[in-house]
């Protein structure tokens, strides 16, 4: 890290020559506003993000304590935030299962396998998929993915799977499932993994890739020998942090999602837990009262989880480079 | 203390173990296509999906064998992971393609002067109009407010997030600035429903319940942009060279004016990519407009009072209450769609041209 | 300036007059090889032959394409993409640029020691040791593992000091150690010829002694090439040292002339030869 010295304007005040120690050189008004200006700053940030947690808490309390009668169901807090919990989790469970191996391939494909300038252009689109906007993956997914999957998919699941408990219950003809969802939600962490996993691929390094190659490896060998074990721990870390962005993802669950209370284990009904963020979305337009204190109260869950989610990812991030060591 | 090896004495081994005609690949994979689309065919009609499912495993399935056949085991391998890599692309690829054809493709019909012009205030003439199948209605408050809260967002997060890079790179060392920049990576991760829970409950204690305002929802969309920001941001400044810094305050030059007028000029190119970015990531935000600005059918310019509608939020009521006939309303929301992605298109490649445009030679 | 190549290495006779040499075939011969990057003609025109269990060192000013000749001998140059080459490179007899070889083939019977030792950073110096086996072997039972670890860390003088350590990563050795244990890695699978591309540069000179008596040793058993820029390690420890040259930027590079080590340092036959090994340029 860079350290400051200050010099000051270009006029030194002179010193006394009798002093016994050297004054640092005083710094200008001009300089002590800025680095005032920047500090604050950054102290700001940090009373943002406790300000939410405060807040959140603040005004969530009474959804969490306050009195039920007041609001809508009569579940205490416990037994409402459970199922959507729940939810949350199966769903961006369900996403990060099929997105990982899928965005574990693409990434090898586009760092070690696609030929360079094609590589170029498809980081590029992997990247721009990130970018659009999740109302537009709901609606895509309701009205492509839903309907395809509920003709060719669902009923040939659930006739001939229905003995495991994911696949029991009447498929769903609207596809409004909770498999819909999870692999669109797959769709749109997908680009999140693809890209740190590329950019750790491809700075795995150059020899290790040749001496693995010189004792005569095949292409997969060398990925597995040099470039897999070099970039274990950054394919986790993203698909952790993907998992996190599943968790909170909104709209898209919330369009795709047809909802019901209680705990739904099946993938291929129309009865389904929701997710804390899709529930709010939801229900916060048309609440009022110690609903909406309640609404609240679940989304400081959400922020809890997610918090949990992304300081795990950070530590796996962190230790695991046994690759990078050395 | 020297080993007892010696190289194989008859190495009369070939190096050729056999390699593997250039054409049998392409061969099997027409082999597979055509039992797949034949099978399938003849078991449940024409079903593409399937077909192309069937065709792959037996490619994958067919080209290991005749590699382990004709190659050896090492070779056969290699050729099976390479065809599992391309599967899965492809795989990618295809709803990849879907999203933005649908979204073109719906959008289109509703890309007319009235979409651009007209907000959701319609007559009652209009009304029997639009049961007519007449498209009606139009986006102009929701393109209104998208630019006026991205624009409240946008005024409270790059400065916010510049400074609090500025002292990350160039002041920051010991404990503020270990926890800013801890806490920056926990911001990141933010769900935006939560962002917008958070400028709901803020604007609730000062205002009481119940106030919907854009600058709510600037508020929340800041919280989402600022780590974006502050994140890019370092990154640029901290690849300005410290020869750069330390020529200038070896001139005699302050260190405020050095950060003005040399490091943020060098880095000025990468920061404004990333605050487009940032910009494109929150364009498109729904969630924590919901619960914040709301939804409203009129234009309103006003961010201080009153619901405001923006492009997402529009489009996401417009499918979900699209009103009589639906079709109208999800034209509505197609057309307001199809704008997202292109203005998010447009943005993100402009952030991708500006950094190799406008990067200064010398840096990286 | 054309390969003048003092080596008469017809089929039969071992005409040579050191007396170490016990063999009859050069291993590799190499005819009007040229080697390109996509159109840019590196190396041009190298005809030369490597006499087996022997070390045959290359030198010559930086940027004449010795490494780059090197790594032609194992197809490692093929690794950048648009590289190939034009000509003949015979491993015992056999045209390893044959177009229906597979280069995979090729460098599992040619290995390569490179200039930063590079051991698996997430292996242990055992599996690091048996990396290249474990690709060719399909089922190594652990007395025989064991055994291949044992002979080939001992061939590369390194057995001595970590026979206790040997789960240890290979990464936590000294430079040394680890290019003798990439060297072991190397060895372990056996190869008719051992290319070593400027093996010492990154090391201290202990280190480097120690490799190069390795060297002395390695050659009972097999063929080593070398790329060194160090004239005094090639007079210390090749039999046969080829002279690599550049006329100028952006002109390929060349071999000028080939000979006994002893007549290349004091009594070469081209000028440019005797001008480099007098130190006036390079």
């Amino acid at each position: 890290m860079w350290s400051p010295v200050f010099f000051g304007e270009a006029t030194l005040v002179s010193q006394p020559v009798a002093q016994e120690k050297i004054k640092k050189a005083p710094t200008s008004v001009p300089d002590r506003l800025f680095s005032s200006l920047s500090q604050a700053s950054a102290a700001t940030i940090l009373l943002l993000l406790s300000g939410v947690a405060f807040f959140l808490t603040v005004v969530g309390w009474s959804g969490i304590f306050g009195d039920i009668e007041g609001m809508s169901g009569s579940d205490n807090f416990v037994e409402y935030v459970g199922p959507l919990v729940f939810g949350t989790v199966y769903a961006a469970t369900l996403a990060l299962l099929i997105a990982t191996p899928l965005a574990f391939a693409v990434a090898l494909f586009i760092s070690h396998y696609a030929p360079r300038r094609l590589a170029q252009t498809l980081g590029y689109v992997v990247d721009l998929l990130a970018a659009i906007p999740s109302v537009v993956f709901g609606i895509w997914g309701i009205t492509v993915v839903a309907p395809l999957l509920s003709k060719n998919v669902y009923p040939w699941a659930n006739d001939n799977l229905s003995f495991i408990p994911f696949f029991s219950g009447t498929a769903s003809t609207s596809g409004r499932t909770m498999l819909t969802a999870g692999m669109v939600l797959a769709m749109m962490i997908l680009p999140i993994i693809t890209a740190i996993s590329r950019e750790v691929f491809l700075q795995t390094p150059r020899l290790h890739e040749e001496a693995s190659l010189a004792l005569g490896a095949t292409k997969w060998e060398m990925i597995r020998q040099a470039v897999i074990p070099y970039g274990r721990s950054g394919v986790i870390s993203g698909a952790m942090l993907g998992l996190g962005r599943a968790l909170g993802e909104t709209m898209a669950v919330a369009i795709i999602l047809s909802p019901s209370d209680g705990y739904f284990w099946s993938i291929l009904t129309n009865q389904n837990s929701n997710t804390i963020a899709s529930n709010i979305a939801l229900k916060f337009p048309e609440a009022y009262g110690l609903d909406v204190n309640r609404l609240i109260a679940t989304g400081l869950v959400l922020f809890l989880l997610s918090f949990g989610v992304n300081m795990l990812a950070r530590r796996v991030a962190n230790s695991g480079f046994s690759g990078a060591a050395g | 203390m020297t080993a007892t090896m010696s190289p194989p004495q008859s190495q009369v081994s070939s190096l050729t173990t056999g390699k593997m005609h250039r054409a049998i690949p392409f061969a099997i994979c027409a082999f597979s296509i055509a039992v797949g689309v034949v099978g399938v065919y003849s078991i449940g009609g024409f079903k593409w999906g399937w077909m192309a499912i069937v065709a792959a495993h037996l490619y994958l399935l067919l080209v290991t064998i005749a590699s382990r056949v004709i190659e050896d085991r090492r070779q056969a391998t290699d050729r099976a992971m390479r065809t599992v890599m391309t599967i899965a692309f492809t795989t990618v690829t295809i709803p990849l393609i879907s999203v933005f054809w649908k979204v073109i493709a719906e959008g289109a019909s509703r890309f007319d002067r009235k979409f651009f012009t007209g907000s959701m205030r319609i007559t009652p003439e209009d009304m029997l109009a639009q049961m007519e199948g007449a498209a009606v209605g139009g986006a102009l408050h929701a393109m209104a407010g998208t630019l006026i809260i991205t624009a409240i967002a946008g005024i409270i997060s790059v400065p916010l997030g510049l400074l609090t890079a500025i002292y990350l790179v160039e002041y920051g060392k010991g404990k503020l600035a270990g926890a800013v920049t801890r806490m920056v990576d926990v911001m990141t991760g933010i769900p935006s429903i939560v962002a917008g829970l958070f400028a709901y409950a803020l604007f609730e204690l000062f205002l009481g319940p119940g106030t919907r305002s854009g600058l709510s929802g600037g508020v929340a969309l800041s919280l989402l942009m600022t780590p974006v920001v502050v994140r890019s941001s370092e990154e640029m400044l901290r690849l300005v060279p410290n020869e750069l810094r330390e020529a200038s305050l070896a001139l005699g030059v302050a260190k405020w004016r050095t950060i003005l007028k040399v490091v943020l000029p060098t880095a000025i190119a990468g920061i404004l990519t990333g605050i487009t970015l940032a910009v494109a990531r929150v364009i498109g935000e729904t969630a924590p407009l919901l619960v914040t600005a709301g939804v409203a059918q009129d234009i309103n310019l006003n961010p201080f009072s009153g619901r405001m509608t923006t492009l997402p939020v529009f489009s996401y009521y417009e499918y979900v209450q699209p009103g009589v006939p639906p079709e109208t309303g999800i034209a509505r929301a197609w057309g307001a769609a199809l704008m997202l992605v292109m203005i998010v298109a447009v943005l993100f490649t402009a952030a991708r041209i500006m950094s190799h445009v406008l990067k200064p030679k010398g840096l990286k | 300036m054309t390969a003048n190549s003092e080596i008469d290495m017809p089929a039969q006779t071992a005409g040579t007059t050191h007396s170490e040499e016990t063999s009859v075939e050069p291993v590799i011969a190499v005819n009007n090889l040229n080697i390109y990057y996509d159109k840019f003609l590196a190396v041009r025109d190298v005809t030369m032959e490597i006499a087996s269990r022997s070390i045959t060192a290359l030198i010559g000013p930086s940027g004449c394409g010795k490494s780059t000749f090197l790594r032609s001998l194992n197809r490692m140059h093929e690794v950048i993409p648009k590289a190939h080459v034009d000509g003949v490179v015979q491993l015992n007899g056999e045209n390893i640029y044959r177009p229906d070889v597979d280069p995979v083939t090729v460098r599992r019977r040619i290995g390569m020691v490179f200039q930063r030792p590079n051991p698996f950073p997430t292996m242990s110096i055992y599996e690091n040791v048996l990396a290249g086996m474990r690709l060719n072997a399909n089922r190594l039972s652990k007395p025989e593992a064991d055994e291949i670890v044992e002979r080939s860390l001992t061939g590369a003088n390194l057995w001595g000091e970590v026979k206790d350590r040997l789960d240890n990563p290979g990464s936590s050795l000294s430079g040394g150690q680890q290019q003798r244990l990439c060297i072991a890695r190397a060895i372990a699978v056996e190869p008719e010829v051992l290319l070593m591309d400027e093996p010492c540069s990154a090391l201290d000179p202990i280190s480097t002694m120690a490799i190069e008596a390795l060297m002395e040793q390695l050659k009972d058993q097999f063929t080593i090439v070398i790329v060194t820029h160090n004239m005094q390690q090639a007079a210390r420890v090749s039999q046969r040292t080829a002279f690599f040259n550049i006329d100028g930027p952006g002109q390929p590079g060349h071999i000028v002339e080939m000979d006994l080590t002893e007549k290349m340092f004091s009594n070469p036959q081209e000028k440019a030869t005797s001008d480099y090994v007098t130190g006036r340029f390079g």
